[in-house]
């Protein structure tokens, strides 16, 4: 490798956030059809445990992928059938299944805990991997980096670009509305918690066969799924904007590993902590750009009013609300 | 949220296939599995001591839910807050050998874990009612917190002398370790908080203001302001309460069960106490039976490992299991009263 | 089209909301649907609309019967409606509410459309601007164009002229009329017989869930009027006063809040007034209350309340100072919580004692002297729209020295609202001063003194009740000083004589 090691590094950050990118968005459309999915933390273990385990017995990557994109799927239909249909506490159901995958995973993981398993290989895009800088840092990952990379954008374009997006937010904003005009909000909801768990299942498969390759207890991927919820709020429920952070986490993230080194007598699990004082700094200054003092100080002043507002992002209205009648 | 029983029924019912189907997923034998939770729970007086041991920080911590819920917050700190408390135990303890009579001492320690385990909640409470922050995530994040805390206190300031490791500080002299019963491993001062805590959340909640006026704030925070109430601060005094039982658990984590601190010291109870409060309808009435079925499961799966070779995590899918199958049955029941309607 | 709605019934629960109502509309005429809150017209209209599904009873258009499955098989068939709460999408653009629940369009060629069917009937839109920044009087212009645009014969309006101005009601009723000239078939939902008797061709009257009666034009104000109430209510009497001291002042106060904060306030108001607050909804009517109320605070200027700055409301309250809102479950009333706890909330503040002791005394006593259709043991949310606005009532300080109300009266019936008004004006009498808003100019007149007018967030006018009148207030809401020029419609005019 004779390339600087900035570029290696961003190249590490970009491979790093392909995780956080996929549960984020995933939960980010979950959430734009007002429904909110609490599971994310144990569907990413479950699912995780899933893809090693099936890409072990199978020897098959891809089906390793398929089956926690499965299990991340179902997950989240039980908390849609149980919000969207039965009008259970959306909360309680997916705080439930986050302790429940967490455990399941656990236990059914147990005969595969520390053994050795396939790996994502890479796939060089042929042409562009040989391209300076933008070659190592984009075009030399494996295909699950790629398809995080090209989520963002395309979650965008379907969201405000198609009708079907326009359903989607139609549904978060006035599901009852939405009825009124011919569209049932109840399949769109269950379509988007369905669709939106399996790209959070996919998640759990890039750190147990890419990022983090095996399985144990920890995993390494505790945690992860609050910091992608947490990433939801901060990114305003925008796909661009969660991307961001997505990718900003994810810098912080590799930062750490030289600031671990240089104090090796501290153990590792305090650096696990980090981004969690970080993610409620986050939401206290997104919390506190909301509140009206905040705002008219922020008005006299160019800079804080574009701060402000760029940051500005208001939930789904009917966000953890199911319809009513119908 | 009141269940019926037959919704018990069918969410029992669900919650056996369910267990039945992982268990034969791992190729385990189902029935041997049960027998093991049975009688590695309720098997012999010694057992039942252990089982008691666990039910009291779940049954401290679910009393200090039942506020949280009564307000309306989602208290996941709990658990953060049960890790503070063991610190604060630790710290009267570590700060008071040898100044102080033990009894005092173990006194103190009780307080500073309360005091501890109510800060660190009035840390999230104020970050939900001054800065926006959902306590869902104030509170998660702070259990993290809490968590990197004690990791930092074991390896750093408080480690023992040589090395550091996770095996925790070094123990308390058995002066400072509270006392137990003959016949178990069960402090029966633990025990007494623990039924303390129940009666004093009946009393509470049940005759006197401040469960009416939690339930008002709860039920519709302007409107209990119009009727000229501050809802801030009974959400802080939820919170406070809430975190105070916890802490309190903690501290006899450290002062009757592990006697030092240790990287788990918090066994996840706060986490498994909010699955209590979920499975008894947020209502303090079926608090302690549920608290108690769940402290069995935790002693009982105790021995998978070394019996069926099975991860102990078991209790935790069942326990998960119940309370989901309950909001589903319960739901259900809700749903179909509704449409005869 | 023409419409027959055949013995419609329609059981929610134990309620009856319609009783074998029956009713036909003929093409081309405009039909009114006349009755008090709680009639069953919403409840008839969404069942015409597909939304809601009648428990028996037939659907008829033009003579086959229709049974909707929901409400977009009934726009399919030409049939929709505009909601009394607006179903429309505040988060998005005007024109992706125009866009949603159509067949894909390309924006630009959408936006056309929309523009060009919004100049043919006068109105004014603003594609891309957010709904959260309309009037409700455009959301509904919006709202119309698009259920015009999708082919609709049949239009039913529920209430459409709550909360919006005067201009925008003459810009609609010119645009429904040149829609019923072209064969359309228009319902109109209203409990304002003001609005129904200029409008439309025929009247059906509803009471009670059922059909107590139909009139065709010429119209009988008191036949109307017996059809909706049976014996008309008494209006209560007005109290004379002389004010005294001032209790209320605003010195160039400026706020935010409701749509368009509050601007530039400056007003005194004296012990002994009743004064009413009149404006479209959000105009800044109840920004000043809440201020008043120590609710919310002027970032600029000052506001006095009982001679001093307003501090917390909870102070305000010990002062003797009541604020009532116009959401009773919203924000007045605790749901899950008794009428008996509620009497128990907020009395004495010592937290440890029980709460209930001499609280049912006070409860049952209430519910006697306000005459609250329940018990102290029933949760308030069980209680109808009218029992709760009287629990509320109750639970005002027995004698209090300043009432700041929030449309008091909102969704009760003409009799509920003149029984509610007794019992306020029995404070006032006692000494209390009372400041109140509403959407209906002639409850302001029939009760008020002085009447202060609100627009886009300014005081615009300070009159008293007796030298003004619907016309001038009308006028003054609108954000005129004189009355309108005589007609703002004249593009309908035009397009309907090429």
């Amino acid at each position: 490798m004779t390339e600087p090691s900035p570029v290696l590094l961003a190249a590490n950050v970009v491979a790093t956030a392909a995780p956080i990118l996929l549960a984020s968005l995933g939960e980010t459309l979950t959430e734009r059809a007002g429904l909110i999915n609490l599971s994310l933390d144990g569907t990413i273990l479950l699912a995780a445990m899933a893809a090693f385990a099936v890409a072990h017995d199978t020897g098959s990557v891809a089906l390793g992928f398929a089956a926690a994109s499965a299990v991340g799927g179902a997950v989240a239909a039980v908390v849609g059938f149980a919000g969207v249909i039965l009008g259970v506490s959306q909360v309680a159901v997916g705080f439930v299944l986050t302790l429940m995958c967490r455990d399941l995973a656990y236990f059914l993981g147990n005969p595969y805990s520390r053994i050795q398993g396939p790996q994502v290989p890479p796939l060089p895009v042929p042409g562009l991997a040989d391209l300076p800088v933008l070659g190592p840092l984009l075009f030399r990952h494996n295909a699950v980096v790629y398809l995080s990379l090209v989520l963002a954008p395309a979650l965008w374009w379907v969201l405000y670009r198609t009708k079907w997006g326009l359903e989607v937010r139609a549904v978060g904003e006035h599901p009852e509305a939405a009825y009124a005009r011919g569209i049932a909000p109840r399949r769109v909801q269950m379509v988007c918690a369905v669709v939106g768990g399996a790209l959070v299942g996919l998640a759990g498969a890039a750190y147990s066969l890419a990022l983090k390759p095996g399985w144990g207890r920890p995993q390494g991927a505790e945690g992860i799924g609050w910091i992608a919820l947490a990433l939801v709020i901060f990114g305003g429920w925008h796909p661009v904007k969660v991307a961001l952070g997505a990718v900003l986490f994810a810098l912080l993230q590799v930062a750490g590993i030289p600031l671990q080194e240089a104090f090796p007598s501290v153990p590792a699990q305090v650096f696990q902590v980090a981004p969690f004082p970080l993610m409620i700094f986050t939401l206290l200054f997104m919390g506190l750009s909301q509140r009206e003092s905040v705002e008219r100080w922020a008005a006299d002043r160019t800079w804080a009013r574009r701060l402000v507002r760029a940051f500005r992002g208001a939930a789904p209205r009917a966000l953890g609300r199911p319809m009513e009648g119908g | 949220m009141r269940i019926r029983a037959f919704e018990i029924l069918v969410a029992a019912g669900l919650v056996l296939l369910f267990t039945t189907a992982v268990l034969l997923l791992t190729g385990a034998p189902p029935l041997e599995a049960f027998a093991l939770l049975v009688r590695g729970s309720f098997g012999s007086v010694s057992k039942l001591a252990r089982v008691l041991t666990v039910w009291v920080p779940l049954t401290l911590c679910a009393c200090g839910l039942i506020y949280t819920f009564r307000i309306g917050l989602w208290n996941i700190g709990v658990e953060g807050q049960v890790i503070l408390g063991a610190v604060g135990a630790t710290w009267a303890l570590r700060a008071g050998a040898g100044h102080l009579p033990p009894g005092v001492l173990l006194a103190l320690a009780m307080a500073a874990g309360v005091l501890l385990g109510a800060g660190w909640s009035l840390a999230a409470g104020v970050l939900r009612t001054r800065g926006g922050v959902n306590e869902i995530f104030a509170g998660l994040g702070l259990n993290f917190v809490a968590q990197g805390i004690v990791l930092w206190l074991i390896f750093g300031p408080w480690k023992r002398p040589g090395v550091a490791s996770m095996s925790g500080t070094v123990p308390f002299p058995p002066g400072l370790w509270l006392p137990n019963f003959s016949w178990g491993r069960l402090s029966p001062v633990a025990l007494g908080c623990a039924v303390a805590a129940l009666a004093l959340t009946a009393w509470l909640l049940g005759r006197t203001r401040v469960g009416l006026f939690l339930r008002a704030v709860g039920g519709n925070p302007r409107a209990a302001h119009l009727l000229g109430l501050p809802p801030e601060r009974y959400l802080l005094l939820a919170m406070a309460l809430a975190g105070g039982m916890a802490g309190l658990a903690g501290g006899i984590q450290v002062t009757a069960v592990y006697h030092r601190l240790i990287p788990a010291i918090s066994s996840n109870y706060g986490y498994l106490a909010l699955l209590v409060t979920m499975l008894a309808g947020f209502r303090l009435g079926p608090v302690a039976p549920i608290a108690l079925f769940f402290a069995g499961l935790n002693v009982g799966s105790v021995q998978l490992p070394m019996a069926l070779q099975l991860d102990s995590s078991l209790s935790g899918v069942i326990q998960g299991a119940s309370v989901l199958a309950v909001l589903l049955a319960h739901g259900w029941d809700v749903r179909r009263a509704r449409r005869q309607a | 089209m023409h419409i027959v709605l055949d013995d419609i019934h329609k059981r929610y629960g134990r309620v009856h909301a319609n009783r074998g109502v029956s009713l036909e509309v003929r093409a081309g005429t405009i039909h009114g649907v006349l009755g008090e809150n709680g009639a069953g017209k919403s409840t008839l209209m969404r069942i015409l609309a597909g939304y809601t599904r009648p428990t028996s009873g037939r659907i008829l258009l033009d003579g086959d019967e229709v049974r909707w499955r929901a409400p977009a098989e009934a726009v399919a068939r030409g049939v929709g409606m505009l909601y009394q709460d607006p179903m429309d999408f505040l988060a998005m653009t005007a024109l992706e509410n125009y866009a949603l629940g159509r067949r894909w369009v390309p924006p630009r060629e959408l936006r056309r459309d929309l523009e060009a069917r919004a100049a043919e009937l006068g109105f004014t839109v603003h594609p891309e601007m957010p709904l959260e920044r309309l009037t409700v009087g455009e959301r509904q212009q919006l709202e119309l164009l698009r259920l015009l645009s999708l082919g609709v014969r049949v239009l039913i309006l529920d209430e459409p002229t709550t909360g919006i101005s005067g201009v925008q009601r003459e810009t609609l009723f010119a645009a429904l009329r040149c829609l019923a000239d072209e064969g359309r078939s228009v319902l109109l939902v209203s409990h304002k017989l003001e609005d129904v008797e200029a409008l439309c061709d025929e009247i059906t009257v509803l009471r009670q869930g059922a059909v107590s009666g139909r009139a065709e034009r010429p119209f009988r104000t008191r036949e109307l009027l017996e059809m909706m109430f049976g014996e008309p209510p008494a209006v209560p009497r007005k109290v004379g006063s002389t004010p005294g001291a001032p209790i209320v002042s605003f010195r160039n106060a400026w706020a935010t809040g409701g749509r368009s904060g509050l601007r530039r306030c400056s007003v005194t108001i004296r012990e002994g007034e009743v004064v009413g607050l009149a404006g479209v909804e959000g105009a800044g009517q109840n920004v000043f209350l809440r201020l008043a109320a120590g609710l919310n605070r002027p970032y600029r200027g000052a506001v006095e309340v009982c001679g001093a700055p307003v501090r917390a409301y909870r102070w305000l309250r010990q002062q003797g100072v009541a604020f009532l809102p116009a959401g009773r479950l919203e924000e007045g009333l605790v749901r899950g919580l008794t009428v008996l706890d509620h009497f128990a909330l907020g009395r004495s503040r010592i937290p440890f004692l029980d709460p209930w002791r001499g609280a049912r005394d006070r409860a049952e006593e209430g519910i006697r002297q306000y005459r609250i259709r329940g018990r102290p043991e029933t949760p308030v949310e069980a209680l109808s729209g009218g029992n709760q606005q009287r629990v509320l009532l109750a639970l005002l300080p027995e004698r209090p020295r300043l009432l700041l109300l929030e449309s008091p009266t909102r969704g009760l019936d003409l009799e509920s609202a003149h029984w509610v008004w007794e019992q306020l004006l029995a404070h006032k009498a006692r000494g209390a001063t009372i400041v109140f808003s509403s959407p209906e100019l002639d409850e302001i007149l029939m009760v008020a003194e002085r009447v202060l007018v609100f627009h886009d967030g300014a005081l615009v006018a300070d009159v008293a009740a007796a030298e003004t009148s619907v016309a001038e207030l009308g006028s003054a809401i609108a954000g005129r000083a004189a009355p309108p020029p005589p007609s703002p419609d004249v593009s309908v005019t035009a397009v309907e004589t090429p």
